[in-house]
């Protein structure tokens, strides 16, 4: 498996994501600076990281969308490699286009760091076969801006293609308003491209995905994606 | 040319004797941008004038430190060729007047200081004090402040994990916003200030220098009136996103050998940052200060010299290293400009487009500096409050009441705007004794922790200043870290009042008996005075920042009640059972239920808080308790229900007097553990004296109570008034 971090100025979880993807797959990525516009051919997973891609500046995720290297990685998710946003990357994923909807300010207007409940709502893709279908698991949230938004034939549209693949819950599994750390809609917290090879994601699995750290509910995902991709 | 009038010496701070030193040391009259440059430099903030003589009482080494004051942190060794590079920084006055950008610049402030020694910062840690929560300012400051500390280091990926709060009415009008940095460097790879190597560029990086801030420094250093608010556009702007560019390019460049020397532009900017270096070296420094890459047009050589722009450094490199350096601060879209080159004159020369516009003697302006032995009165000792005496307000009331008062309530709604978890190493988040965080590719961990307790060094300072180092330590130990140093940042009123004066001498007093003793040495620092306002000021309150290490994160030790059916243990009470017991001056049952702040503080034996600390690290690290907890504010009764709470199980207690003075006297020294039931015998035995058992965990969920005699608390009713308290003072 052949995975790279892309690193933007302002980024900061691209070792986390590395240091994780090394511990669960055994591979170490490749780290890609954005202003190089050539990606390797060979990739297997593209992670984009979490952060403050240039500050946050304009709009969260809005620059780096258009950043050098981002043409590859569309070409690449076009090809079906893997691509995997998390938390800024999933900001970055929206603006890109890759990914419907957009991310807007928590609904508390504070910004938010925190373990939350997710249940796992489809395990039919490369990021979650690891996991049982309904699994209620529990990851960190870390953001200012992670209330996803979408029209309503959008929603309907991930609905109906089985595309919401994380929503916030109660410890129980219920998708509760308090649940709900952001007001996101209809309490969803990651997605799937219409391919299904593209998934954005507030919650930082890669924060719990060390016993040392307080917990192991992230490591399916990148297990799942070793499996997928090997 | 602007002349020099009484008045314009007077707008810059300096007393007539102190121009009457400019004047003797120049042999002419000052420029503006001279004077402007002795006004910096000379600075209560800069100079320490009022508090070297102090400063210099503290025990500052020990066979681990590497380096202590007098450099941007300190350095401590953390062993495999590692060390933690930390200090501790004020940033009151300016947050007071704009909180966001005031709080945001201190973290910004203070990490630069961390990485300038070549450390990458791994943990952020605050201490704030507000005023009364229902003071009509108090909300808007706690928003502003938190919103910034949380903004800066959140962009910068540096996790907050640690603080404290307290809140008191005599912060009404000035509050404390000291922030903490921890980074990790190579022993190898440590960067100093000393500049060396006559005709060496010197460079500057970072950020452009704009108007903003001017004066800071010399703000900090007076006491605040209604005007100071006046004072806003002195307060700097935080761009955290640069910041974030370098931190990762000065770790690259640094991993090179282009680097002499490094200094961060802090308060006084390009003045203290340019003359430190030189200083430092016994150099001269020749600046082109039309060089200088500047955010506007029209800047003059007097702005630039004083301008507190943010996210800025200055280097000396080794000849030649220009481009290699140049292309890396580039590449992070940072600029890049040498200004200037070191000279064997021993001045300090700034032109402008060629014009000579300032010429000024290092040494002797730096050595000229004043240092004031300024009187002071001992602060009056306060009595001892006669434990019979107190209302005795029943146990099962008292208790919630304490949970949920403002200085013992949940700081969750804070500390979840922090993202303390980024790095992926956060191993203790935010709620224990102290953060431990590990230490990167190792399993070995970084123990941090703030403490201060201003009421009772306003009580009585020499006590209360040993009572906050006292603690610092005592919150690392029950981690199971062996405690290294600490890094100070005193804060207190007018210096030039004998009894505020009185304060600081006695706390400095207490310090540094405390650290002698428990061999826990200061290595940086920061002083703040003329925390005032209207005349008024603020509790004495010298934080401590300590810092210790885990040699394996196996053996570490947390707050919470692990499982039910294990003993519950007090440790360290100096007579068992005390007689009518307990310390009740000064603690937070008399302030919160009978609304009195009086009598001496709870003395600290630092012998017996030697003894216990060490003992109770020797059984964490013999993996011999399941939980550990420091008793301090709110005494006995509070510690366990902090241990209930995190670990959601209850407790059955006995043999306790349920006198006030029995459950919640602040008596020094102790601390609680678990530790399974077959195993109690044994730990009893070795500890003797130093401990005795007070009851049993267990109850969980609904069913999990305090329990004490007949009656009980549910821990439902606790979690409801400890975690309610500040969402609900915060209206969310």
């Amino acid at each position: 498996m052949k995975s790279a971090v892309i690193v933007f100025p302002g980024s900061n979880c691209d070792r986390d994501v590395a240091v994780s993807l090394e511990r669960t797959t055994g591979h170490a990525p490749l780290m890609h600076w954005h202003g190089d516009s050539a990606l390797p051919e060979d990739l297997d997973l593209i992670v984009i990281p979490g952060g403050f891609s240039y500050g946050d500046y304009l709009r969260c995720g809005a620059m780096a969308a258009r950043a050098a290297v981002m043409p590859a990685v569309r070409r690449a998710a076009d090809r079906s490699v893997a691509v995997l946003g998390i938390c800024n990357g999933f900001q970055v994923l929206c603006e890109t286009g890759l990914l419907p909807g957009a991310l807007m300010r928590n609904r508390d207007l504070r910004f938010l760091c925190k373990d939350v409940y997710l249940r796992v709502e489809t395990t039919d893709t490369i990021f979650t076969s690891h996991y049982g279908p309904g699994q209620v698991i529990r990851i960190p949230i870390a953001h200012h801006d992670g209330n996803y938004v979408a029209d309503l034939p959008t929603q309907c549209m991930l609905e109906d293609e089985d595309r919401v693949v994380f929503r916030y819950c109660d410890a129980g599994g219920k998708t509760t308003d308090e649940a709900n750390p952001n007001g996101s809609l209809d309490n969803i917290a990651g997605i799937l491209s219409e391919e299904r090879n593209v998934l954005g994601l507030m919650p930082h699995p890669e924060r719990l995905a060390d016993p040392r750290l307080g917990g192991t509910d992230g490591q399916p995902l990148f297990a799942s994606l070793l499996e997928a991709l090997s | 040319m602007t002349e020099i009038t009484p008045e314009i010496v007077a707008e810059h701070g300096l007393s007539p004797d102190e121009y009457d030193r400019v004047l003797e040391i120049l042999g002419r009259e000052p420029n503006l941008t001279e004077l402007g440059i002795f006004s910096v430099m000379w600075s209560e903030h800069c100079s320490y004038k009022s508090s070297k003589k102090w400063l210099k009482t503290l025990p500052t080494s020990a066979p681990w430190v590497i380096q202590g004051p007098g450099e941007n942190a300190g350095v401590v060794d953390i062993g495999d060729g590692l060390t933690a590079v930390f200090k501790m920084e004020s940033h009151n006055h300016p947050s007071f007047i704009e909180p966001y950008q005031g709080a945001a610049t201190g973290v910004g402030g203070i990490l630069r200081d961390v990485f300038t020694m070549g450390a990458r910062p791994v943990a952020n840690l605050n201490a704030l004090r507000f005023g009364a929560p229902d003071h009509p300012k108090t909300r808007h400051l706690i928003s502003g402040v938190v919103a910034g500390i949380g903004g800066y280091g959140n962009c910068v990926g540096v996790p907050t994990v640690g603080g404290e709060v307290n809140f008191h009415p005599d912060y009404n009008g000035n509050i404390l916003v000291n922030a903490m940095t921890v980074g990790i460097a190579p022993a190898d790879r440590i960067f100093y200030s000393k500049a060396s190597g006559v005709g060496n560029p010197v460079v500057y990086v970072g950020s452009k220098t704009g108007r903003d801030g001017i004066h800071g420094a010399t703000m900090a250093s007076a006491e605040f009136t209604a005007e100071s608010e006046e004072k806003r556009p002195t307060v700097q702007v935080g761009d955290p996103f640069t910041e974030k560019l370098l931190i990762e390019a000065c770790q690259e460049l640094m991993a090179t050998d282009a680097i002499v020397a490094i200094q961060d532009m802090g308060a006084a900017g390009l003045t203290s940052s340019s003359f430190e270096m030189a200083s430092k070296g016994g150099l001269g420094v020749a600046l082109a200060l039309d060089r200088v890459p500047m955010r506007e047009a029209g800047m003059t050589p007097y702005e630039l010299m004083l301008s507190e722009s943010q996210e800025r450094m200055l280097m000396v490199l080794e000849p030649g290293k220009e481009p290699l350096a140049e292309a890396i601060f580039r590449k992070w879209d940072l600029d890049f400009a040498v200004i200037g080159h070191l000279t064997d004159t021993g001045r300090m020369v700034l032109t402008w487009h060629g014009d000579t516009v300032a010429d000024l003697p290092i040494d002797p302006l730096a050595e000229a500096a004043p240092e004031y032995d300024r009187p002071w009165t001992p602060t009056p000792t306060q009595a001892v409050v006669d434990a019979a005496v107190v209302p005795e307000v029943p146990w099962t009331e008292a208790l919630p009441t304490l949970m949920g008062s403002p200085d013992l309530a949940s700081r969750r709604w804070i500390w979840e705007q922090y993202d303390h978890m980024v790095m992926g190493d956060t191993v203790q988040r935010p709620g224990g004794d102290a953060a431990v965080v590990r230490i990167h590719g190792t399993d070995r961990g970084l123990a941090m922790t703030t403490d201060c307790t201003p009421r009772y060094v306003r009580a009585d300072p020499v006590m209360g200043g040993r009572q906050a180092v006292a603690e610092a330590w005592r919150n690392l130990t029950a981690v199971g870290a062996r405690p290294l140093a600490v890094t100070d940042n005193m804060n207190f009123g007018n210096p030039e009042k004998p009894e505020i004066m009185g304060q600081f001498v006695g706390a400095c007093q207490g310090l540094a008996e405390a650290c002698r003793v428990l061999d826990f040495p200061v290595v940086s620092g920061n002083v703040s005075l003329y925390n005032e306002t209207e005349g008024r000021a603020i509790p004495p309150t010298p934080t401590i920042g300590g810092v210790g290490v885990i040699a394996s994160l196996d053996r570490m030790a947390t707050v919470a009640f692990k499982a039910p059916g294990e003993a519950i243990l007090v440790v360290g009470e100096t007579t068992v059972p005390r007689e009518g017991g307990g310390w009740l001056g000064q603690s937070l049952y008399l302030r919160e239920l009978c609304n009195r702040e009086v009598g001496a503080p709870p003395p600290v034996d630092l012998e017996h808080e030697r003894a216990v600390g060490d003992a109770v690290r020797d059984l964490i690290e013999a993996g011999r308790v399941s939980a550990c907890h420091d008793v301090s504010d709110g005494g006995l009764l509070v510690a366990v229900s902090e241990m209930a709470l995190a670990g959601d199980l209850g407790a059955t207690l006995e043999g306790l007097a349920e006198t006030p003075a029995a459950l919640f006297g602040e008596d020094q020294g102790r601390y609680v553990v678990t530790v399974p039931a077959d195993q109690v015998e044994a730990v009893l035995a070795d500890l003797g004296p130093l401990a005795r058992r007070i009851g049993t965990t267990g109850g969980a969920g609904a069913a999990a109570t305090i329990t004490l005699g007949d009656a009980s608390v549910p821990l439902s009713a606790l979690r409801e008034a400890h975690e309610g308290w500040l969402p609900g003072v915060m209206g969310a």
